[in-house]
Order: C-alpha cells, then sequence, then structure tokens
C-alpha cells in the first residue's frame, strides 16, 4: 500500500469521524462518508486520495460503537489508519468492515509525506523522509477476520468463528 | 491465585477456568441494538445469510436516539426496525418507552450474563453484574444470528473505595475522579472492578453510574459485584429468580489497584472536549452557563430528578440558563411524575422531554447554537457532542447541574445544598 499521510491528532472520537448532527444519513453511506472527520479537517473529505493514510495520535476513534466510523473512512478510500493507540471499539469494529489498522508511533509523519506499508512484514516507510518504522502485528484472532475482508466474509467462509 | 469478577462471569459462561489474556468464543445471553446502529446491524444480518435470531425473546431493539423522529430518514430506520422485530420476533422498545441501556437494567440485564450491545454505554449493565460491552453493528448481528461473540479476556483494574461522601458528592463525581485519575485511554481493553465501602453503601442507581462512564477511560466493561442491593433492585422489577450472587475472589489478581477515600471527593466536572479534562467544581465556578441538561443513561434516573426537584423546589431557574429534564425511561417518567419531581422542575422553569437519548448526542433537542454552553449530567463533551461543533460542553452531576441552573453560571453544589 502507497499513499499519503493526513495527519491527526490525540483523542479523534467517533463524533470527530462521523459527526451526530449527520445521523440521518447513517443508512445514505456515501452520503455520510462526504462529511468524514469535517470538524477536524476540512479539507479532508474532498481531497482524500485512494491509498491515503490517516496518521492519528493516542485513543484513535473513542467514543460511540457506531460502525459507520470505520465504513465511512473505508468508504473514503483510505488504505489503513495508523496511529499510536486505538480506542477498543473502533479497532475491533475497523478489522470487522475491512479496514487495516496498525499501531505504532506516528510522531514522525507529516502531513503530505508518502508512506508505503507492508502488512505481512509488519513495517512502515516514510518515502519522504527515508525513514523506517517497524510496527507490531495484530492478534492472530483478529488477523484471520480482518484477512478473511471483515467479520461477514470470516463468518460466510467459515460457517463460525475461526478465530484460533 | 482467584478470579476477577471478569474472569469469574467469563468462566461460569464457558464452564471453564478463563484467565485475563485468552480468546475465547462465548455464549451471549442478551443483545441490544438502537435506532443509530440497528439498521445497519440489520442490514449486516441479512448479508450474512441469517434468517432466524437464535434467541429473540433475548434480543431487543430500542428507538431511543432520534425518539420521537425529527427527520423522514430516520423515521425510515424506524420502520426497518419495527419490521425487523416483527419478522423475527425480537422484542421492541418503541419511542418514549425511554433509553436502553436504563430499560435494560430495569428489565433484561441479569448477574453472570455476556450483554453484547452495539451502543458504547452497554458497559452500563456492569452494575448488575453482567459482562455488558459495547461492540459495532456487524459484531451484534453475529451475536443475533449465532448466539455468540469471541472475547479476549480483560485485565482488570481494581477500584477500591473507602469510606462514604460528604454532602454534595454523588458516584457521578467518584467517576469522573477516576476518569480524570486514569485518562480517557487508562482502561483501554481492561475491565474496571468497582468494590469497597463507598459502593457498598450506594443505590443501584448511583452504581450505574459508575458502570456506565467507565467507556469513557476506554474500559471494556466496568464490574460491581452484586449483593443484597442488586437483588433487591431485581425484586423491584418482579425479576428476583434472575438473582445470583457474584463476587471476585479475595486473591484475585489485578493489573493494578486505585485506593479511593470517598470522604476526600468533591463535586467535580468534566471541561471541554475530553471526558478526562476534569477540574473541581470549585475551580470554574462562575462559567456562563446557556443550558442545562438533567438526564440521559447516565442521570436520568428517578433519585437523580429528585436530587435536582429537591434543589430547584420553590425556586426558579435563572432567566438566561434553559433547562432541560430528560427522564430515561418511562417508568421514571411515571415514578417522578407520581412523586411530584416533574411539577416541583416545570415549576421551575424546567422543559421536559420524553425519554430518549437525542439532546445527549447531538441528534435533536437542545442543539446547541454557536459559542453556546452546556453543563449536562450525560457522559461526553467531544467537540460537536451535542451537535454543534462551535459549542461547549460540561460534564458534571445532577446536583451540580440544578445548582447551575438556578445561578446561571457554573456552581458548586455544596453553595445551595
Amino acid at each position: 500500500m502507497r499513499g499519503k499521510v493526513w495527519k491527526f491528532g490525540d483523542d479523534i472520537s467517533t463524533d470527530l469521524i462521523a459527526p451526530g448532527r449527520y445521523y440521518h444519513l447513517r443508512s445514505n453511506l456515501p452520503e455520510l462518508a462526504k462529511h468524514v472527520l469535517e470538524d477536524a479537517d476540512a479539507d479532508f473529505a474532498a481531497n482524500v486520495r485512494p491509498g491515503d493514510f490517516i496518521c492519528g495520535g493516542r485513543n484513535f476513534g473513542l467514543g460511540s460503537s457506531r460502525e459507520h466510523a470505520p465504513v465511512i473512512i473505508k468508504i473514503a478510500g483510505v488504505g489503513a489508519v495508523v496511529a499510536k493507540s486505538f480506542a477498543r471499539i473502533f479497532y475491533r469494529n475497523a478489522v470487522n468492515v475491512g479496514l487495516p489498522v496498525i499501531e505504532c508511533d506516528t510522531a514522525a509523519f507529516d502531513r503530505g509525506d508518502e508512506l508505503e506499508v507492508d502488512l505481512e512484514k509488519g513495517v512502515i516507510t516514510d518515502v519522504t523522509k527515508g525513514a523506517t518504522i517497524p510496527f507490531h502485528p495484530m492478534e492472530q484472532a483478529m488477523r484471520r477476520i480482518l484477512e478473511d475482508g471483515g467479520l461477514v466474509e470470516h463468518i460466510k467462509k467459515h460457517g463460525d468463528f475461526s478465530i484460533s | 491465585m482467584g478470579l476477577t469478577l471478569a474472569e469469574k462471569i467469563l468462566s461460569n459462561n464457558i464452564g471453564r477456568e478463563v484467565r485475563a489474556g485468552d480468546f475465547a468464543v462465548f455464549r451471549v445471553n442478551c443483545c441490544l441494538l438502537q435506532d443509530g446502529t440497528g439498521p445497519l446491524a440489520v442490514r449486516q444480518f441479512r448479508k450474512l445469510g441469517f434468517t432466524k435470531v437464535i434467541n429473540p425473546q433475548t434480543v431487543v431493539l430500542f428507538i431511543d436516539h432520534a425518539a420521537p423522529s425529527p427527520r423522514a430518514e430516520l423515521s425510515n430506520d424506524h420502520i426497518l426496525l419495527r419490521e425487523f422485530a416483527r419478522e423475527t420476533g425480537c422484542v421492541l422498545s418503541d419511542v418514549g418507552d425511554g433509553v436502553c441501556h436504563q430499560v435494560m437494567s430495569q428489565y433484561y440485564t441479569a448477574p453472570g450474563n455476556v450483554l453484547i450491545g452495539s451502543d458504547s454505554h452497554t458497559v452500563t449493565g456492569g452494575a448488575l453484574a453482567a459482562f455488558a460491552t459495547g461492540m459495532g453493528s456487524t459484531d451484534v448481528a453475529v451475536g443475533m444470528g449465532l448466539g455468540k461473540t469471541w472475547l479476549k479476556v480483560p485485565q482488570t483494574i481494581r477500584v477500591e473505595t473507602k469510606n462514604t461522601f460528604k454532602t454534595g458528592v454523588y458516584s457521578k463525581d467518584l467517576i469522573l475522579h477516576v476518569i480524570g485519575a486514569l485518562g480517557a485511554d487508562g482502561a483501554t481493553y481492561m475491565s474496571l472492578e468497582f468494590g469497597g465501602e463507598a459502593i457498598d453503601r450506594m443505590s443501584m442507581s448511583e452504581r450505574l453510574v459508575l458502570s456506565n462512564m467507565s467507556v469513557e477511560a476506554g474500559a471494556k466493561v466496568g464490574l460491581i459485584a452484586s449483593d443484597a442491593t442488586t437483588q433487591k433492585y431485581l425484586e423491584q422489577y418482579n425479576r428476583a429468580d434472575k438473582y445470583r450472587e457474584i463476587k471476585p475472589d479475595q486473591d484475585a489478581k489485578y493489573s493494578s489497584t486505585m485506593e479511593i477515600d470517598g470522604a476526600k471527593l468533591e463535586p467535580l466536572v468534566a471541561c471541554p472536549h475530553t471526558v478526562d479534562n476534569v477540574k473541581p467544581a470549585r475551580e470554574v465556578v462562575g462559567i456562563k452557563v446557556h443550558q442545562v441538561v438533567i438526564g440521559s443513561c447516565t442521570n436520568g434516573r428517578v433519585e437523580d430528578l429528585a436530587i435536582a426537584a429537591s434543589i430547584m423546589r420553590g425556586k426558579m431557574r435563572h432567566p438566561d440558563t434553559r433547562l432541560i429534564v430528560v427522564p430515561a425511561s418511562r417508568r421514571v417518567f411515571m415514578q417522578a411524575v407520581e412523586a411530584g419531581y416533574i411539577s416541583t422542575l416545570l415549576a421551575a422553569g424546567a422543559l421536559v422531554m420524553p425519554p430518549g437519548c437525542g439532546s445527549c448526542c447531538g441528534v435533536h433537542g437542545g442543539i446547541l447554537g454557536d459559542g453556546e454552553v452546556c453543563l449536562a449530567t450525560t457522559n461526553r463533551n467531544f467537540l460537536g457532542r451535542m451537535g454543534n461543533p462551535k459549542s461547549f460542553v460540561y460534564l458534571a452531576s445532577p446536583a451540580t447541574a440544578a445548582a447551575t441552573a438556578l445561578k446561571g453560571v457554573i456552581t458548586d453544589p455544596r453553595e445551595v445544598l
């Protein structure tokens, strides 16, 4: 995966990702996706390119359980969300909808940097800066779900959870 | 080595001992969905190829976040949920019945349950010694179709309390203290287990506040052992047969213990725009407040309305401060009417809304204007939470909220008690 960095700070809540004032668009996900993260970065939704990366700080995705949050990030074309740490429900939801999430130190990345992500090797290369950052692979249970393309595909394939 | 409450509930569920760090698939006893996340869960349920809900009488669909509906799009989502309930036999809790977590606690959640809900405040059920946790729509759809879910058994932070609270201090202040100390991600992936003297003496209404807001420190569950208070609460709703005593072992292994002297706590306020931005109320007194909201799954019970009514009895809200009261359920609303709290609050200038979540999460009913400040008894103050990213939300107890409504500025409740 290769794309540009969109940089965000700590504590990016699901209220920032999918604001409550667009509640009525939750059954119209492409329309809701036009407002993704607009209260955190007004330029993001209109300018994000397929394959770009969201780079957050600590506790990315805290707050509500709305799965719409990772869904509209995915619809916007984001290749992966990279953050120093994630809130539990967002992380699980991202995996369930087939959106890669990577936990690593994001301090070195700046907006606009070109990143190359190798999920199998567990390495991110900041092509702009010439720096390489390794990351810990996901827990096996979740990796299995992500590798199947999300929880719907996982259950359809195995007829049950197949996480061990 | 003994078991924590989380380990005990999950071990009982699966019929073998599981420990923090173990991954396993568990039986789901109850599911909850609401109108913001339920329509997606229904679509995912169908995409998964399920046609039947495995235990429909234990799956409750709530129409509470946009209730009554402010927009046609949301009315159509409500139709989808009502039709799904009819087709599958799931329980429907419709407009006006109440906020999901309050209604679940009253009628469905029982000690020892594994409860999953597509709402992050599903953790509220932990006050009844249920392993109650929030998940996304797809996870809950799978729980409905297969009757199971996977979980990693969490590590536990024990919150050990001693002594009871002084006048003007409530469980809301205790949980704000815990969140302020741990930080918004201090308990991520973990169980918060509350115990000790302050908890033993607390009513179920106050315990529900602690479990409810555990997620604001990132916790997966916020658990409290069951005891005579739990038993009495279940009896009150004709569910005495659901009582089971579940306690952690004396020699349970905790990742850390946080000791709190209840007598040393004071009224606290979470300031914009994160719940862990906690300050003593006395340090923020005087900030002008345009709207006060008393309600929600956190602090919208009859006990909360009783506190507000006792402070406002015979008085009037400040003319520049709107006061919105939202009883957490139909049952709470009726109790508050019968006890006279509603007429006291109406006479004090309050506006009383039907039970629901709309004002807390910015869907409808009390959306703030640009630059406006709200002090609410709800659970989140994120930027934009109450519908406008140009507004400011403070969180506090019902007593602090009522005192603030009287004075028009943030007020330490001890000034009016």
